[in-house]
């Protein structure tokens, strides 16, 4: 719709909004997290929901301690291995739609504890992350901007086309398989549909 | 299920041992009455305090048998330790206990600086000393309102509590450039000083403080639903404490007058003035007193060294920052940690490297008697217990 023409509208009193935006604009200021901590993002996470930084502005300060009601899952500190099947469990109990932000260092390749014979290197092998937040642990402003990141995300997304969302997609996964525990490693170290290995392109 | 395995000795005989024994008797079982249940707290639970499972046979209620699974946070500290050179262990201490990031820094630096024979100057000395009662006085006021959390005060004494923390934070940040992840300490001294301005506004969060306690215990100490959801709930008797070697503000809940900065001291606490708080029921409430009272003595310790702290050098100049290689040798140091005796256990090779690097993680050990804390609760007195234990899961599993 034309902006002058809704400017006009809207100064003599008459809003007009597609479903779409409505949609979405429902969507991006209700995302209700997952109160999930794994380790020391955890803190800053709920540090965030704290008076100071004020998660509420946002609309998200509504941590639910159950999968069934949470819209957003934060990945907050270092994925185990042992914990890893679980994080993917919790995923696949969420209703859609969902998303997932990666918090800090660890979520997102395995940070400082890489080298670590335990440590997942990044949640991003088995889930379809939608932000990824860099830092050990990450600021609470850093989480705030990841926030915003993702209502933008939203707000981009179309009902129909290309764009749209993923639950909107009939062939689109809701669920992600477990990762089982094989005899050396996560069996399948990582889920091919969300992520495969970066290749090294070398000039020959 | 197998039988519970948390008895706190690795020799088992037929018989428990006499300290140890069962506070709830088994309602006699119908035949084919499947009336026990069999819950699996955690590992994602609201009130576990991360990734920490419990396996819980109730009857009815009440708890008869608890299982603590561990293990979903290890992250390979000791052995990232002995493979990394003992300098670049410093930023991995952070994050043990990432309440506390600045204790296990003085920790690992005791430990360091034991092994290789170095001396801290004095300024350094009470910089280490204010940084480590700053940090009690954050992990004691988050864990009131973690715990208050978990009894159902859904929000406001852990807003209280992480306001003050923030203040505290902003000291450590202008300190040291980061608010949780200090890595601050270096073997011999600290990394920088004290920046312009600092002891001021050290001086002031010190002198507000207290209007924090106050107000803090206006809300709660007294508070009718906190007494009687604390009281007499999860009691760790006396002889139970020392034999399983508990320590920190749990042990003297329980009346044991053991504190590290008075049993065996360490920097320069015998120049201050406190005292230690002692229980004597060694209940949940008296286990929240004991934080309370500890954070008025932490004060008081904050006051006389903001007071005192000289001029001079913040790092002993035989300190070798880069190629550094202790001699031969073993060394354990341990301090007074928010959550109890934190101790580091190094062994050199003279390598750059520790050969052996053990931590003595508070937080495990004080963990080992949530079972018989529980046993004949009711289940939802179970957070509130595994609450005032005060762990965190950084430390257990490491």
């Amino acid at each position: 719709m034309d902006e002058h023409l809704r400017n006009e509208l809207s100064r003599q009193g008459i809003f007009v909004t597609t479903l779409e935006e409505l949609y979405n604009w429902g969507r991006k200021n209700s995302l209700w997290p997952l109160g999930f901590g794994l380790a020391c993002c955890a803190i800053e996470m709920i540090a965030t929901s704290m008076a100071r930084h004020d998660l509420a502005r946002f609309g998200a300060e509504v941590f639910r301690p159950s999968p069934r009601q949470a819209d957003l899952m934060i990945v907050a500190g270092t994925v185990t291995k042992k914990m890893a099947p679980q994080v993917v469990r919790l995923y696949n109990q969420m209703a859609e739609p969902k998303y997932v932000i990666a918090m800090g260092a660890c979520a997102i390749s395995g940070g400082p504890f890489k080298q670590g014979y335990n440590v997942l290197k990044g949640i991003d092998r088995y889930l379809p992350v939608d932000v990824h937040i860099p830092g050990c642990p990450p600021r609470p402003e850093a989480l705030l901007h990841a926030f915003m990141t993702l209502q933008e995300k939203i707000a981009a997304q179309a009902l129909t086309g290309e764009q749209r969302p993923r639950h909107l997609r009939a062939d689109a996964p809701g669920a992600f398989p477990v990762p089982e525990f094989g005899a050396h490693d996560l069996q399948p170290p990582h889920n091919p549909e969300v992520w495969t290995p970066p290749r090294l392109a070398r000039e020959s | 299920m197998t039988g519970p395995d948390s008895s706190h000795t690795h020799t088992d005989t037929a018989s428990p041992p006499a300290w140890r024994r069962p506070t709830y008797e088994l309602r006699p079982q119908a035949e084919g009455d499947g009336r026990m249940l069999e819950i699996s707290m955690g590992p994602q639970h609201p009130s576990t305090h991360g990734v920490f499972r419990m396996d819980v046979m109730l009857d009815g209620e009440r708890v008869v048998k608890l299982k603590p699974v561990f293990g979903y946070l290890h992250r390979n500290h000791e052995k990232i330790g002995e493979s990394t050179t003992y300098l670049a262990s410093m930023p991995y201490t952070d994050r043990l206990d990432y309440f506390c990031s600045l204790t296990n820094n003085w920790a690992y630096a005791l430990a360091v600086e034991r092994l290789a024979g170095l001396q801290v100057p004095e300024r350094a000395e009470y910089i280490r000393v204010i940084l480590a009662e700053l940090t009690r006085l954050q992990n004691h006021a988050c864990l009131g309102g973690f715990l208050l959390q978990d009894m159902g005060a859904s929000g406001t004494p852990l807003m209280y509590a992480f306001r003050e923390r923030e203040k505290i934070l902003d000291l450590f940040e202008a300190l040291t450039g980061a608010r949780m992840m200090c890595n601050y300490m270096r073997f011999g001294g600290c990394r920088c000083d004290l920046p312009p301005g600092w002891l001021e506004r050290a001086r002031a969060l010190v002198a507000g403080f207290p209007r924090f306690l106050d107000e803090f215990e206006a809300l709660l100490t007294g508070n009718e639903i906190l007494m009687s959801r604390t009281q007499g709930v999860g009691v760790l008797p006396r002889e139970l404490a020392i034999n399983a070697s508990i320590t920190g503000p749990g042990l003297r809940a329980s009346g044991v007058n053991y504190d590290l900065r008075k049993a065996d001291p360490y920097g320069i606490y015998p120049r201050f003035s406190f005292r230690i708080p002692l229980g004597d029921h060694g209940d949940v409430y008296d286990r929240y007193m004991m934080r309370v009272l500890e954070m008025r003595e932490s004060l008081k310790i904050l006051e006389q060294a903001l007071r005192d702290i000289p001029d001079g050098p913040i790092i002993d100049p035989k300190a070798k920052i880069r190629g550094f290689r202790p001699k031969p040798g073993e060394a354990y140091a341990r301090l007074e940690g928010p959550k109890g005796e934190l101790g580091f256990f190094l062994i050199s090779d003279g390598s750059p490297n520790p050969y052996r690097y053990r931590v003595r993680p508070p937080s495990l050990i004080n963990l080992t008697v949530l079972e018989d804390l529980c046993l004949g609760h009711h289940v939802a007195d179970v957070v509130i217990i595994l609450g005032s234990v005060d762990i965190v899961l950084g430390e257990v599993d490491r």
